[in-house]
């Protein structure tokens, strides 16, 4: 208590200065690191985003990043209750669950040709009756070209597009897959696919692993896909735009239906890759049908404020340690962010022009 | 009350100091899980729904207890500037620790999302679905909470001022329950931290 030196205190002042100003910088620095502005090669939602932005070429406000292009849908799930078993989310049971849900071809053009690639998507929104959402993205081929975030950002940047010729430069494409044979098997895949003429002919995959979870607390490994009633696949029209097209015509003649199935896995099976389909002979569930009834265009339907995020999921279905389930996640929100700021005129995003209004559906 | 208080309430400096470790954890979480692409995004942001509505009632009962116990007053040789720049702050840190959590929770609900706390435990809606509220409200969020990440800054560097600097007890008051010296001429007074001399 007695200091024997009370007029000491300019040099003792500064270093206690020092020490507040310490103790504001680091809790700055730590704050700045973890939000990954003092590492900008660290991949961030964000990063993801603006890539899928320049791919898609460049800001379409309003829209999605990525499947752009889409239309809505509206139906049901009918659960006929054999995936109660094995799951306690309400959808299974027996009894029907409202769904909203949106068909699109990837990318992040909302103007692409509907031929412009060979892969056709699904999203479904299922409200539960006790408030809970299942949310999927499902999309036309059985794996994905990559198993993480990384790899996946790193196809996006080998597949941006050489401002002089509009395609992707075909070495650097090469060069991305030498790198990444994980690969394989969806090349594989994408040499013998064909761009559908209806979305409704396709079988939709959900292609993470998830978890189901029964009474009991039991964990079961699993993935879903749903396959369509209708078989009648045509090869493609010339044009740009027929899918809609085609969506329409198909419901204003009947409902269209799926199978949604449930492939179980064994254990050892991969649940934390999505480029590896599981072996044939794994016993799957038909867990219901899918009954869709209507459709609505996406500047103006139900879907269009709908994050399809395959990480929203009732009780009784969980999230494998599929590295891609929280990348998707975190893009997704970031992407839905943008474009909501956009309708909503905040300042800082580019105001929607709706100069070219979805009016072809 | 007849007799002004030197320190806070044993109750207040409880949740105080809860709090500002809740408060600290939720702001790193926060702008943790909007940037990784990892595993992390999962998991933190099922920390961060549940501990925001733990926030959000620790608030509550907080400002309850300091309506109930008025908190001691600032050193009477404090600059007005100052004193009004510690009110204030201390104003806005109230403000958006119970706006954060309520802008959070509205902010879900206007996005259509189900707010779970929990795998199977929901909170109901608090606003219609409204993708423009949405943006409104998750833009607001953000930025609130980087306002309510300086407000700290600023309120954590005064502490350590008050402490080191001036050693006029304000610390003190809500480190431990140790009256401080009353007398106002004393500002630079050898400050005991826990008991202890601090020279």
């Amino acid at each position: 208590m007695h200091d024997p030196q009370p007029f000491s205190r300019p040099p003792r002042n500064s270093l206690r200065w020092a020490l507040i100003a310490a103790a504001v910088v680091v809790a700055g620095g730590a704050f700045a690191y973890v939000g990954g502005w003092l590492t900008p090669h660290r991949l961030t939602a964000q990063r993801l985003v603006d890539e899928l932005q320049r791919n898609g070429g460049g800001v379409h406000p309003g829209y999605r990043r990525n499947h752009a292009k889409g239309v809505c849908v509206a139906g049901y799930f009918e659960g006929d209750g054999k995936a109660s078993a094995y799951s306690t989310a309400s959808v299974f049971a027996v009894g029907r669950t409202p769904v909203v849900g949106r068909f699109a071809i990837p990318g992040g053009n909302p103007y692409a040709p509907d031929g412009s690639v060979p892969i056709r998507s699904l999203a479904l929104r299922f409200n539960l009756s006790d408030g809970q959402q299942w949310r999927t993205g499902m999309n036309s081929m059985p794996v994905f070209p990559v198993a993480t975030p990384q790899a996946f950002y790193a196809l996006q940047v080998a597949g941006e597009k050489d401002p002089a010729t509009g395609k992707p430069e075909p070495a650097r494409l090469a060069a991305f897959f030498a790198a990444h044979p994980e690969t394989a098997a969806f090349r594989a895949w994408a040499k013998t696919a064909k761009p559908s003429a209806s979305f409704v002919t396709e079988s939709y995959f959900g292609i993470d692993a998830f978890y189901f979870i029964d009474a009991t607390g039991q964990r079961q490994a699993v993935r879903w896909r749903v396959v369509p009633e209708a078989t009648d696949a045509q090869p493609a029209p010339a044009s740009d735009d027929y899918l809609i097209g085609d969506l329409r015509q198909r419901l204003a003649s009947g409902p269209q239906r799926w199978h949604l199935l449930v492939t179980l896995a064994n254990p050892g099976d991969p649940t934390d890759d999505a480029t590896k389909a599981w072996p044939n002979d794994r016993t799957t569930i038909d867990a219901g049908t899918l009954v869709l009834t209507s459709e609505q265009p996406q500047d103006s339907g139900p879907c269009r404020d709908i994050n399809y995020d395959p990480t929203v999921l009732p009780a009784g279905i969980a999230l494998s340690d599929d590295p891609l389930l929280p990348a998707r996640s975190a893009a997704y929100s970031d992407s839905y962010l943008r474009r909501t700021s956009e309708e909503a005129h905040v300042p800082g995003t580019t105001v929607p022009t709706h100069a070219q209004p979805e009016a072809s559906r | 009350m007849s007799t002004i208080r030197t320190t806070f309430s044993l109750p207040a400096r409880v949740l105080h100091w809860t709090m500002a470790a809740l408060i600290l954890a939720m702001l790193f979480i926060g702008v943790g899980m909007v940037a990784t692409v990892s595993e992390k995004h999962q998991w933190l942001l099922a920390i961060h729904k549940p501990l925001g509505i733990a926030i959000l009632l620790l608030a509550i009962a907080r400002l309850v207890v300091r309506l109930r116990n008025p908190p001691p007053p600032l050193p009477a040789d404090l600059p007005a500037l100052q004193k009004l720049a510690a009110h204030l702050s201390h104003w806005l840190l109230y403000a958006l620790m119970i706006a954060m959590p309520l802008i959070g929770w509205a902010m879900l609900s206007a996005g259509g999302y189900p707010v779970m706390l929990s795998h199977s435990l929901r909170l109901p809606a608090i606003l219609p679905e409204n993708a423009l509220a949405f943006a409104w409200l998750r833009t607001a969020h953000g930025a609130f909470a980087y306002l309510l990440f300086l407000t700290f800054l600023a309120h954590m560097g005064a502490a350590l001022y008050h402490g080191l600097i001036r050693r006029d007890g304000v610390l003190r008051s809500m480190v431990n329950g140790q009256a401080r010296d009353p007398s106002p001429q004393m500002p630079d007074g050898i400050g005991v931290v826990n008991g202890r001399p601090t020279d």
